[in-house]
């Protein structure tokens, strides 16, 4: 794949100056338009400026960054949308500002996919896994686009720890049952064995980190057969919006992940406090007393929590964050006498 | 209208050509009231007196070929006392079961208010002879049945045989009869909307059934899609209206069947109370016949209560 093919790099080269002072997003949509051409004619003499106008003469068409529910892009029922600046402080795009229903529709649809996807076999889940790496490595150039965006320092190489560590986990989906599991030794005529179990539908707080701390939040919770509701980061929510593109055409049946976006301190409470979610994963959670809070209503139904220090996204996550949302059954089978 | 209505039945001919002379329903206009009234927000304090209202108005059914005795007595158990969990929660207002099981559902709601509700004549298809369909309905308020779910036979109807579902269904009334103790069971005419095809015959099919002596008027078995959408209970409604307006007689609506959130229930109430008005906004003239809406609305009544998402781990299965 050559360079040209890559959609973010077709990008820098169609407005050289104009990506980041052009105002980007639905709202801006006709105004934008034309501050494009202006800048194409600022480019200067030259076959390079006639290009820049053609292209520039185009009507822009920009993303409207949506959320992510049951395997469809909804806009928030509520309407709302907030800007979203780059690391920079100048505007790049309006992302969707899920309610505490966007809230509830996700866990129902998580719900609703639990089944079929925790009665997947690992292997199949695998597979899925290694799909989305790889669809998520065709997008690279995109990624590495909208995290410099974010301000992130080699936003090439984060995309491609994000690739690997998404095969890392998908290797882990067949294996984590030997791994947490056991046949245990025990004083009767019993075959006795542990095998750890999806515990359900995940809230997940993901992290600050737009790519990787998100696939590293996500990918342990699924590969083991539980369903998730993400709410993403709330300063950089668009590379969470472009991975939930990446999750729709990746076989991953939908419902299985739920991306919102919006206020942390809005939406996570609720979660915390569903009824019908099994446990909440407050990585993102950096207010202590709003995770104090979610820690509190998540007791009302033993929810289980992980609400670990900060974590080192580079190095080696180990199995902690799938045994987390794993709970053991252990089968008594009597055997022959 | 040019015949007067008590002799409209007189005959064959006569029944026709006030059915026919009926005015037609306009589709479309149909379709966008009762999607405008869907669009009506009902929140807070008048939110949670439509969920109780709606728990009252429940027709709590399972009409399953796999029922068992301990299903319909868990059920009338969960009619009783829908959310055990809080004794607030008002008691729905009749279970609906087959007609061999309607003794059982008497034993078990002996004293608890709850009517007992029996589908009869050959549900769902209402394939059978007249006979074996009398001696259905009887063998149901027999066991003690308080209202009788009957279906029309819609072979009959399409056909355009109107005399002889207006003979059956007066023939079904005639059964409901308990020249004993005088208290009657009630008869709901099930009219199976999703067969008529087209809204015109759900209102002919409506006035047919008020005129034949129907209770109550039904839109669905539940057996057939689309059920109870909101804009065929919007023209059954209207006949309801109508012929009270025409007869001085009030008949009850009862729409079944694809009812299952709260919000379809709650729009349901809205229909009633802009086209009939507060009248019919009671369990004796308005029925929501579901058998999974009623979780749904204690899992509302919860959230309200508590502030937090209801989980459907915590409420029976049935």
């Amino acid at each position: 794949m050559t360079d040209a093919e890559q959609p973010g790099t077709a990008r820098a080269d169609e407005a050289p100056s104009g990506r980041r002072s052009s105002a980007q997003g639905r709202a801006e949509k006709p105004g934008a338009g034309k501050r494009r051409i202006e800048d194409a004619g600022k480019a200067g003499p030259g076959g390079r400026s006639q290009e820049s106008a053609r292209l520039a003469a185009r009507l822009a068409v920009r993303k409207t960054y949506k959320l992510y529910i049951g395997g469809a892009f909804p806009r928030s029922e509520s309407g709302r949308s907030y800007a979203v600046a780059s690391s920079e402080g100048e505007f790049l795009a309006n992302a969707s500002k899920a309610s505490r229903k966007d809230a509830r529709d996700a866990v129902v649809a998580a719900r609703k996919a639990f089944g079929g996807w925790s009665g997947a076999t690992a292997y199949n889940r695998g597979q899925i896994l290694y799909r989305i790496a790889e669809m998520l490595e065709s997008r690279r150039a995109q990624f590495a686009a909208e995290l410099a965006d974010t301000g992130a320092e080699r936003p090439g190489e984060v995309v491609d720890a994000a690739v690997d560590r998404l095969v890392w986990y998908a290797g882990w989906s067949d294996k984590i049952a030997s791994v947490a599991g056991a046949a245990n030794p025990v004083a009767g005529p019993y075959l006795n064995l542990s095998s750890p179990e999806p515990t359900g539908v995940v809230a997940v707080v993901a992290p600050d980190e737009p790519l990787l701390g998100l696939v590293s939040v996500i990918a342990p919770v699924i590969v083991t057969g539980n369903t998730c509701v993400v709410v993403a980061s709330e300063r950089a929510p668009l590379p969470s919006i472009t991975l939930a593109e990446v999750l729709a055409t990746s076989d991953l049946p939908g419902g299985v992940v739920n991306v919102l976006t919006g206020s942390v301190k809005e939406l996570a409470p609720w979660l915390a406090a569903h009824m019908d979610v099994n446990a909440v994963d407050l990585t993102g959670v950096a207010d202590a007393d709003l995770a104090a809070e979610c820690e509190r209503a998540a007791a009302e139904n033993l929810k289980r929590v992980l609400r670990p220090s900060v974590p080192d996204w580079s190095a080696d996550p180990g199995v902690r964050r799938m045994t987390a949302f794993l709970e053991t059954k252990t089968v008594w089978h009597p055997t022959g006498v | 209208m040019t015949t007067p209505l008590a002799d409209v039945a007189s005959s064959d001919a006569t029944l026709r050509a006030f059915l026919h002379g009926l005015p037609g329903v306009d589709r479309v206009g149909a379709d966008q009231r009762a999607a405008m009234l869907g669009t009506r927000s009902v929140k807070a304090t008048a939110k949670a007196e439509a969920v109780d209202l709606a728990i009252r108005m429940v027709d709590l059914t399972t009409l399953e070929g796999a029922d068992t005795p301990g299903k319909v007595r868990a059920m009338c158990a969960k009619a009783v006392h829908p959310d055990p969990s809080d004794p607030s929660v008002p008691k729905v207002a009749a279970v609906c079961v087959y007609p061999d099981l309607v003794a059982l559902a008497v034993d078990a709601l002996a004293g608890s208010g709850v009517k007992v509700a029996s589908v009869a004549t050959a549900f769902p298809s209402g394939r059978s002879s007249l006979d074996v369909k009398v001696a259905d309905t009887a063998l149901a308020v027999a066991a003690g049945a308080d209202e009788i779910d009957m279906v029309i036979d819609r072979g009959a109807f399409l056909s355009g045989d109107y005399a002889k579902v207006f003979e059956e269904i007066a023939a079904i009334k005639a059964a409901c009869a308990r020249p004993g103790d005088g208290h009657d069971a009630h008869l709901k005419v099930i009219l199976e909307t999703g067969e008529l095809a087209t809204y015109d015959n759900v209102r002919r099919a409506s006035w047919l059934a008020m005129l034949a002596g129907a209770d109550f008027i039904k839109t669905s078995t539940g057996k057939v899609q689309p059920a109870a959408t909101p804009p065929v209970t919007l023209i059954m409604l209207e006949a309801v209206r109508d012929f009270l307006a025409a007869t001085g007689r009030k008949v009850g609506v009862k729409p079944a069947g694809g009812i299952r959130t709260t919000k379809d229930a709650i729009k349901m109430l809205v229909l009633v109370n802009e086209t009939v008005g507060e009248g019919w906004l009671d369990p004796d003239w308005f029925r929501l016949g579901a058998s999974t809406l009623l979780n749904d609305l204690l899992m509302q009544r919860q959230k309200m209560a508590t502030g937090r998402y209801a989980g459907p781990d915590y409420f029976t299965l049935d």
